[in-house]
């Protein structure tokens, strides 16, 4: 089967090793990602600060990309989130059902792996005490807690411990982060130290704000040691490398 | 109470720096929440009473005018004095005038964030009232001079410490145990309930069937407040009306379990009229003041009612990333935490808290825990798409959306605008500098080469 990846633009950017891991850990699945050139972005910077009827074009030119896809699969739940909200942007009939249909169709990446794969082991090997951090788009947002951990008991070596308040948020919330920026440094604080407190030397999550929101905290905090990394990072780890780099 | 809502981001920005205020927030709130979470976990189909309460209440959004009507008569059939104020002024006005007629000097009252929001306690202070808060949290942020910071633990801000230097400060005497400093106070508001003229309360719940006034508590202040003193002036906002006994009953099984874990507070009052002939407690005379005060606009706003349904539990403040970020205070009027980010716009306008909406980092935390079922998270993001249809953003935001909105239709220079945006961020330049579109073409004929040698990607 084929899988089109919706590629978030923090991936396109500033993560693309991201998007590199999903591609791989997908083909090793036996999936062939395929990736629609002419991505931009999901609408949600937009949205989230009020300006939804400027999403609708965005909405379209995903429909025109993706509309023709098996399955579209995102390694990032906050996407996922908006592209699902996407129907309540259009009041034309067709493009509404356009925009249900393709919704229905795409996945948050571990959610993928684990409810339509029924994958429980991706093959990957990886020594490290790690803690998952439920994003709240991705948790609460999609309803999505089991399969990342699924998926990450199912890593040969990853030792897997609880946070205290693994949903509690990081803080970023997006816009929000640049608007109040002391409540989300103190807000991502509390999540620094429920990582630390756990003995965790990797934070994995499966939204790519988190990390990077997470990471810039942690190297606050003076605790470097501590890798955040992606769920699909983490499965594309234990494979022998080639002319291919494991993300490492 | 007079709003500093429009001053929100610079009240936030300092007490985010309160790391003092942070730890006991953090420290309180996880205890609610657990408790909250042992309490719900301990009966069967805990959803099961969060669909019932949330019925309940969003039922008597839908026949509010008529149940207030009936409640009305009711009260009157058990000799209540109803008065309805459309506004805090008028609500002010109407006790003011019954502690004048009726000759009071000295009031008792519960814990009531709408007698905060009419400022109250002042108004009755300029008339030479002596008038004393009797919920330990309230007596403490009184004697204090400050006003409360949560909707159900009003002094939670303050440490044991603070609390027992204050009692040696205000009144000559002091303990180092909570239970010690308890009793100190109790001594002190023991003597003013029995010597009181007027007791002063909120409502919980107004029962349009009986007449009833429910009333929650786990000190027993409220139970001398309204039996003690020869005149019971109780205040409620209007939706605080149900139909009968059974939406009681529906609440009272979420209330207090999401509030405090507790299966019922200490003590539930059920105060239909004043004392009757033979009976020995209770006041001699009884009114209510229903209030307005911006209630029924919202209750025309269907993308807004919703918030109506709010039961004062305080769950959605312990669960707030923001809320044990801030405290109380920052929020700047009488509400605070999600439901206070939606009151305060929904009852002044959102141009008096034109913050509040986008202090929210969407979570969802408040939603997860609402008895009553409201998404305050999505109500505040439907005042987002308000306040920019509206153009109350700012032009920074608005060319900043245009410039976006512009860029993402073009997929090349979209690309250009990311290179610029790498180069300014701090997030830094990934490893490599290509963007993923750059990386992938190369990726692409790797995985093809591999699949087609069979490993799939493996080497």
């Amino acid at each position: 089967m084929h899988a089109h990846l919706f590629i978030p633009c923090l991936v396109e950017h500033f993560r693309p090793e991201i998007g590199e891991a999903t591609a791989r850990v997908l083909a090793r699945l036996g999936v062939v990602p395929v990736v629609p050139s002419g991505q931009t972005c999901c609408g949600q910077p937009l949205y989230k600060t009020g300006f939804a009827d400027e999403v609708r074009a965005l909405a379209e030119h995903f429909l025109d990309l993706f509309d023709d896809a098996e399955a579209v699969v995102s390694p990032s739940g906050s996407c996922v989130a908006m592209i699902r909200a996407y129907p309540s942007l259009f009041e034309d009939v067709s493009l509404r059902r356009r925009a249900e249909e393709t919704a229905s169709r795409t996945f948050e990446f571990s959610e993928f792996l684990v409810e339509r794969l029924g994958v429980t082991d991706a093959g990957a090997g990886f020594r490290a005490r790690a803690a998952y951090h439920d994003s709240c788009q991705v948790g609460r947002g999609l309803g999505v807690r089991r399969p990342p951990r699924t998926l990450l008991a199912g890593v040969r070596g990853l030792e897997l411990v609880e946070l205290a308040s693994s949903d509690d948020c990081c803080g970023f919330g997006g816009a929000f982060s640049a608007r109040f920026p002391e409540i989300s440094g103190a807000i991502r604080e509390a999540k620094v130290r429920d990582i630390l407190a756990s003995g965790a030397e990797v934070v994995v999550a499966a939204e790519v704000s988190c990390l990077s929101h997470i990471a810039r905290g942690l190297r606050d905090a003076g605790a470097d040691h501590v890798r955040a990394m992606h769920v699909a990072e983490v499965l594309d780890q234990g494979f022998a490398s080639g002319s291919e780099e494991a993300a490492s | 109470m007079k709003s500093r809502a429009d001053t929100f981001a610079a009240l936030t920005r300092k007490a985010a720096g309160n790391r003092h205020q942070a730890r006991i927030l953090a420290g309180a709130s996880a205890h609610f929440i657990s408790k909250r979470k042992a309490a719900f976990e301990a009966v069967p189909h805990p959803a099961e009473l969060v669909r019932r309460a949330t019925e309940a209440r969003e039922r008597t959004l839908g026949k509010l005018p008529e149940l207030l009507l009936r409640l009305e008569e009711r009260l009157g059939d058990a000799g209540v004095r109803v008065h309805w104020a459309a506004d805090a002024d008028e609500a002010v006005a109407v006790v003011s005038d019954i502690a004048r007629e009726e000759g009071v000097s000295t009031v008792v009252k519960g814990k009531s964030m709408i007698t905060e929001e009419i400022g109250l306690n002042a108004a009755l202070e300029s008339m030479g009232l002596d008038v004393l808060e009797t919920d330990l949290g309230e007596y403490i942020v009184q004697l204090a001079g400050e006003g409360p910071s949560h909707i159900i633990a009003p002094a939670v801000h303050k440490s044991r410490e603070e609390v027992a230097r204050l009692f040696e400060e205000k009144l000559g005497q002091t303990a180092r145990e909570a239970e010690e400093l308890t009793m100190i106070a109790r001594r002190v508001l023991r003597e003013r309930f029995l010597t009181a003229d007027m007791g002063i309360t909120g409502v919980n719940m107004a029962v349009a069937e009986t007449g009833t006034l429910v009333l929650l508590e786990n000190e027993g202040n409220i139970r001398l407040s309204t039996t003690c003193p020869r005149v019971h002036v109780a205040v409620m906002s209007l939706e605080k009306v149900v139909e009968d006994f059974d939406d009681v009953a529906a609440v009272l099984a979420v209330l207090p379990r999401s509030a405090t874990g507790q299966k019922l507070s200490s003590y539930v009052s059920f105060l239909t009229g004043s004392r009757r002939g033979d009976e020995h407690d209770g006041a001699e005379v009884t009114h209510l003041v229903i209030l307005d005060n911006g209630r029924s606009r919202l209750h025309a706003d269907p993308e807004l009612r919703s918030m109506l349904r709010c039961v004062r539990c305080g769950a959605c403040l312990a669960a707030c990333p923001v809320y044990r970020a801030v405290g109380g205070h920052a929020y700047g009027w009488v509400y605070a935490g999600p439901i206070g980010a939606l009151l305060t716009p929904g009852l002044l306008g959102l141009e008096h808290a034109a913050d509040m909406p986008a202090a929210c980092t969407t979570c969802g935390a408040c939603a997860e825990v609402c008895p009553v079922s409201i998404r305050h998270h999505d109500i505040l993001q439907t005042m987002r798409i308000r306040q920019a249809k509206s153009g109350q953003t700012s032009l920074a935001l608005r060319a900043g959306a245009w410039l976006f909105a512009h860029l993402a239709r073009r997929p090349a220079v979209f690309g250009i605008a990311g290179v610029l945006a790498r180069l300014a961020s701090p997030m830094g330049m990934p490893r490599g500098r290509k963007p993923f579109s750059r990386r992938w073409p190369a990726l692409r004929n790797r995985l093809e080469r591999a699949s087609a040698k069979g490993h799939g990607g493996k080497d």
